[in-house]
């Protein structure tokens, strides 16, 4: 095999300080907006006492689980000794760090109280997988950092392999984490399930990987280097394995909850009255997020269709997206049953009802930023550091 | 050693003993005097051989009254919150706070109506101190679960985990407020019992004294550790039920004819 050379990001001055003014200025949006909503308080978004996670939580959530989706591509070359990925490892690593990044920015900058930061980090309650994940978060960085590193740096490469165990358990731990956030809350009818945890582990592969492959795409054009259809091809067809297993996951979940009488009124709201909510279930998460983008990868009409794998990725992370949505907003919206077997005539506090919940510009516009903020520091660590291959044109025939 | 020192050394040593205990006393005293002095005072910590409950008769809770609602929102400072400026009736009413608030049902069976409050139900094992991250939101040792609001950093969490959506978001600044239960905004607080009347020694709360001065007495509250209290008395008494007992949290409020 050809020895590799990796090298800065180094493309034309105005297509690489354009893209970032265009980040820069999304970012300082976002942190006006965290302003607005800080300064002014939660009553200015959609949020209320009814529905207390908003929209931020979900772009935070969502990329919080790609962070560690992201890592896969370096796991599969470290851990799995997969040959055609090891060269991507670096790249996998960066991008994990800076979407684990802007998720955490927007979770902090949704905190009621963000400037209590350092309380979050000196008073811990050990029973609260919130707790925990503070802890997995700040591990996730360190481990990752170790390990790009070890992968960069040729007098740390002795640390290679342990560490790229190591970061493959953590991010394991961490998406198990991140899925009990929900699956710990015993109260709620759409969460308190123990499949959310191994179906955020899932869910992470996907997205991680359709983050991969459109910004490892987008490097790659704008550097005007070369990335081989071979490659790209096996990326393709793995995110076509995830994409299918997370359909696989979402089909057990809604039919273990079918099973239980207790929690038919959810599912039904979910999966056939629950207005927005259904109908972003089934065109959003399955249609959009499923079906087509399964089509497109699998179908050998697209098989050496770039462009086919970038709109499949991207369609895969839209859905994520609203699958994301539907869990967290949807699993809100639909009241808690404190009264089985009575029907609410009157309460002033919703009892009963579904919440409703819209959500405000300003919301969205945090949650943009976060993408902004990791996608910033992607394109800030490929200049600074050696972590993209000069070229990743396909190897020889029977040399990989 | 002389027959003629001995009671003069006897007296030496009895000297530098007493002296030492004296000594020893002189240092020690007021501190035990100040613990003493302290556990009579207002910072005694709560005692684990109370657990402040309640007994709610729906029975006796009437249509249409909102003496309870009125009188813990007045107690509370929850009425000095001021509407943001052209914010709908809808809103409001899901974001501001709530500690206590009528529910109306009926049974889907027999068409029975039923009035009740809900409001914190002070569980044995609340699953809001289970998941507050920071341990702001926490359990007293004589069972009133509230949230220390030097430490909530507002993440909500505990508004997740709640069963009874007991708990309340403050979304906007806090204008007036009273000392009595002193608030602020992006922290999530509930219905904590009217823990500064009870602290300084009363045995009632707001909703109960107004339910009572109403003349419906829907409300009982008490120690439930206490076999001679009301409480513990009427639980005998009646068959009870906490809501969503499934989920074993051991409710310290419970209802009658419910």
């Amino acid at each position: 095999m050809k020895k590799l050379h990796y090298s800065e990001l180094w493309c034309s001055s105005p297509r690489y300080w354009g893209g970032l003014a265009g980040l820069t200025f999304i970012i300082l949006l976002g942190m006006a907006a965290a302003y607005h909503m800080e300064h002014s308080g939660h009553w200015v978004t959609g949020m209320s006492n009814q529905v207390v996670w908003g929209l931020p939580h979900v772009f935070a959530i969502f990329l919080i689980v790609a962070a560690s989706g992201a890592l896969n591509v370096a796991s599969i070359g470290s851990v799995f000794g997969g040959p055609l990925y090891k060269p991507l490892g670096r790249f996998s690593g960066l991008l994990a760090i800076g979407l684990l990044a802007g998720g955490l920015v927007v979770l902090l900058l949704d905190l009621g109280r963000p400037e209590r930061l350092i309380v979050a980090m000196t008073h811990y309650n050990f029973k609260s997988i919130f707790a925990w994940n503070i802890i997995l978060y700040t591990g996730f960085f360190t481990i990752v950092g170790i390990y790009l590193w070890a992968m960069i740096d040729r007098k740390a490469q002795k640390f290679y392999q342990p560490t790229g165990f190591a970061a493959f358990f953590w991010r394991l731990a961490l998406t198990t984490g991140t899925g009990s956030i929900f699956g710990f809350l015993v109260a709620r009818e759409a969460y308190d399930a123990a499949i959310m945890a191994p179906m955020f582990i899932i869910m992470s592969f996907s997205y991680g990987l359709a983050f991969f492959i459109i910004t490892l795409m987008s490097a790659y054009w704008w550097a005007s280097r070369e990335l081989g259809s071979h490659r790209l091809e096996k990326l393709k067809n793995l995110l076509g394995v995830f994409v299918g297993a997370v359909l696989y996951f979402s089909l057990v979940y809604h039919l273990t909850n079918l099973y239980v009488t207790q929690h038919h009124g959810v599912e039904r709201f979910i999966l056939l009255d629950g207005g927005l909510y259904t109908v972003m279930f089934w065109l959003g998460q399955v249609t959009i997020g499923g079906i087509i983008p399964l089509f497109m990868l699998y179908s050998p009409a697209f098989s050496e269709n770039r462009f086919a794998i970038a709109i499949a990725s991207i369609m895969v992370l839209i859905g994520g997206f609203i699958q994301i949505y539907v869990i967290v907003i949807g699993g809100q919206a639909y009241p808690m049953n404190l009264f089985p077997g009575k029907e609410i005539l009157s309460s002033s506090f919703y009892d009963g009802a579904v919440a409703a919940y819209t959500p405000s510009l300003a919301e969205g516009v945090l949650g943009l930023a976060g993408i902004a903020i990791a996608m910033t520091l992607v394109a800030v660590g490929a200049r600074m550091l050696k972590v993209l291959p000069e070229t990743l044109e396909d190897p020889k025939e029977g040399t990989a | 050693m002389t027959g003629k020192n001995e009671p003069n050394d006897m007296k030496r040593r009895e000297f530098i003993g007493r002296t030492v205990l004296a000594a020893g006393a002189a240092s020690v005293a007021p501190g035990i005097l100040l613990t003493v002095a302290n556990a009579k005072s207002e910072g005694e910590g709560a005692s684990s051989d109370i657990r402040w409950g309640m007994l709610i008769d729906s029975n006796k809770c009437v249509d249409n009254c909102t003496a309870c609602v009125d009188a813990c929102e007045r107690e509370n400072g929850i009425n000095l919150l001021q509407r943001p400026e052209g914010q709908g009736d809808e809103m409001w009413n899901a974001q501001r706070p709530q500690w206590i608030r009528k529910v109306k049902l009926r049974d889907r069976q027999t068409d029975e109506v039923t009035n009740l409050p809900m409001m914190c139900q002070h569980c044995e094992f609340p699953p809001c101190v289970d998941v507050c991250p920071t341990g702001a939101s926490f359990k007293r040792a004589d069972g009133i679960v509230m949230v220390d609001r030097h430490i909530c950093i507002g993440c909500r969490y505990c508004m997740m985990a709640c069963p009874y959506k007991a708990r309340s978001f403050i979304h906007k600044n806090v204008e007036k407020q009273t000392v009595r239960s002193p608030r602020g905004k992006g922290c999530v607080e509930s219905c904590n019992l009217c823990v500064h009347r009870i602290d300084a020694g009363a045995t009632t709360t707001a909703c109960q004294d107004a339910c009572e001065k109403d003349g419906h007495k829907a409300i009982l509250f008490g120690d439930l550790k206490d076999p001679e209290s009301q409480l513990s008395k009427a639980l005998k008494e009646k068959s009870s039920r906490q809501i969503r007992a499934d989920l074993e949290l051991n409710t310290g409020v419970r209802y009658t004819s419910l």
